[in-house]
């Protein structure tokens, strides 16, 4: 690498970077350990610790899944409920970190999160911007920046000083997600969501939604709905029990579910 | 506008109390987020606002004066000053460590979704107390000056005593919430080693009325130390001994290290067990 010019190496971990996928999954297990019976006081532990009674249940919410995502892909995971979809959709936005094998995702990840959370019902929708928007990590000035558009994109009006406990829950939706979007983020998680408001501004959501994946965002969707798999994704992964069951394109995958 | 890259790579990740302290530095403006959101979300329901912080001090101050000067009836020089100074760092310790814990149940809903550096609730909770603290001196320096208590340059320790006081209380505090996190009953279980703890310091009785042959008991507790660190330059003016500081930062630093690495190491079970 000594060799190389400043220029020639930069230009080399660009190629590289472009190259290499969004989200690499390799043999990621997640292991849960939780006590047997629910035990939830500190005297009743201690008796069962003295006692050695204290039995922990070990279950593999995930197990040896590998998987590549690419730049600009839309991606969907598909599986029955307790199948290990959220789990997989925590390790992605590091909530958890796996027990077994490697994750590496580049770029800035941001999870869509569900109707109002991360709001305060006592906060005017002002202030509930700059709480949600340090939530997903952003600076001060970076929101300070951005406070205009994202005002625009929610259409909220002369609401914006008001409480939030005032806000209707279509208003609470299109804030989160012009929020949650107001940068364009490298990897945009999103669980079963899509009901955002109504019908217009889930026009304008898709919009944007695929306006990003044009200019290289990866879009990973969750859902048991085929539906909405099926009209997303390009390519899809299948779980059961934490388990990969079929992986590969969209329709294929669909096809080994139904049937 | 772009994100910078950053690459998470999940088998290249730092000792967890490194990664959670890198974290919180760059989450800074979520610590700064949550303490506004306390203090505002308060003031905006309670009709007489922050006046409330000034007034609940007072009001404790007064109670206490009456029933220890007139049923007690053991002699402490301006009483008031003295317990009122004592029960700033007190309450600063009760409620930063409750709060801690609290939020950060509160909040799994949260934690389950989204990563924020776990600690920031603590933190924050740290950075309420602080706001509430500093209010407080407003009725203790009006008192001070009403009875006549000298104020002397010893004052300027203060800030220092603050920073060891928050030190501990933040290692407490991610140590109670790693606690409340696997046992449903620690929030309850805390009120009452709170109140154990509170008449286990002297806060409103002086040190000398403890029965002599119990003092090396008492010469455990912490908070005798980092209350004394705080109180004595407002109360008496005078700074205390080295002997005394280095005693309350080595509790300090004590409890934040095992706060610290307990609350990191643990902090992967919280996402599925809160």
């Amino acid at each position: 690498m000594s060799t190389l010019t400043a220029s020639e190496s930069t230009a080399l971990q660009q190629s590289t970077l472009r190259a290499e996928p969004v989200i690499r999954f390799e043999n990621v297990a997640v292991l849960y350990r939780v006590p047997r019976e629910r035990v939830s006081g500190i005297k009743e532990y201690t008796v069962r610790w003295l006692q050695r009674r204290l039995k922990y249940e070990e279950f593999w919410a995930l197990r040896d899944i590998s998987f590549d995502v690419a730049r600009g892909e839309i991606f969907g995971v598909i599986g029955r409920n307790g199948a290990g979809k959220s789990t997989m959709l925590k390790v992605m936005a590091r909530v958890l970190h796996p027990t077994k094998g490697r994750i590496v995702m580049r770029g800035k990840v941001a999870p869509l999160l569900e109707l109002g959370a991360g709001f305060h019902p006592e906060l005017t929708g002002r202030e509930n911007i700059y709480l949600n928007s340090s939530l997903l990590g952003f600076s001060r000035k970076q929101v300070d920046r951005l406070f205009q558009s994202i005002l625009d994109f929610a259409e909220i009006g002369d609401f914006i000083d008001s409480p939030l406990r005032t806000f209707s829950t279509g208003m609470v939706a299109r804030l989160g997600f012009s929020v949650a979007t107001c940068i364009r983020p490298d990897v945009l998680l999103v669980d079963e969501v899509l009901s955002v408001g109504d019908s217009s501004f889930q026009e304008k959501c898709l919009q944007r939604m695929n306006s990003y994946q044009q200019q290289g965002t990866t879009i990973v969707i969750v859902s048991h709905s085929m539906e909405t798999i099926k009209s997303f994704c390009s390519r899809a992964l299948l779980i059961d029990r934490g388990q990969t069951v079929a992986l590969g394109d969209v329709n294929e995958v669909v096809q080994h579910y139904t049937g | 506008m772009q994100y910078s890259e950053e690459v998470y790579d999940s088998s290249q990740r730092p000792h967890p109390f490194i990664e959670e302290f890198l974290s919180l530095l760059k989450y800074r403006e979520l610590v700064y987020q949550f303490t506004a959101r306390t203090i505002t979300a308060r003031y905006k329901r309670s009709v007489i606002g922050v006046a409330w912080t000034i007034l609940n001090p007072l009001a404790t101050m007064i109670v206490l004066t009456l029933v220890f000067s007139q049923i007690f009836r053991f002699k402490v020089e301006y009483y008031p000053v003295y317990v009122l100074s004592g029960l700033m760092a007190w309450n600063f310790f009760s409620h930063t460590t409750s709060s801690a814990m609290g939020e950060m149940i509160w909040s799994g809903g949260l934690l389950n979704r989204i990563y924020v550096p776990k600690s920031v609730f603590a933190v924050s909770a740290i950075g309420t107390g602080l706001v509430n603290l500093g209010l407080s001196f407003i009725p203790l320096l009006l008192i001070t000056i009403v009875l006549g208590v000298k104020i002397t340059p010893a004052l300027l320790v203060i800030p220092f005593s603050v920073l060891l006081l928050s030190i501990f209380a933040l290692g407490v505090g991610l140590l109670l919430a790693t606690a409340a996190v696997f046992f449903a009953d620690m929030i309850p279980v805390y009120e009452v080693l709170l109140t154990i703890w509170f008449y286990a310091t002297p806060i409103i009785y002086p040190v000398d009325i403890l029965p002599k042959q119990l003092l090396w008991l008492f010469a455990l507790n912490p908070m005798l130390y980092l209350v004394q660190i705080f109180r004595d330059p407002l109360y008496l003016g005078v700074v205390p001994s080295w002997q005394v500081w280095a005693i309350a930062a080595g509790f300090s630093l004590a409890a934040f290290l095992v706060g610290g690495l307990v609350f990191t190491s643990k902090s992967n079970e919280y996402a599925y067990r809160i």
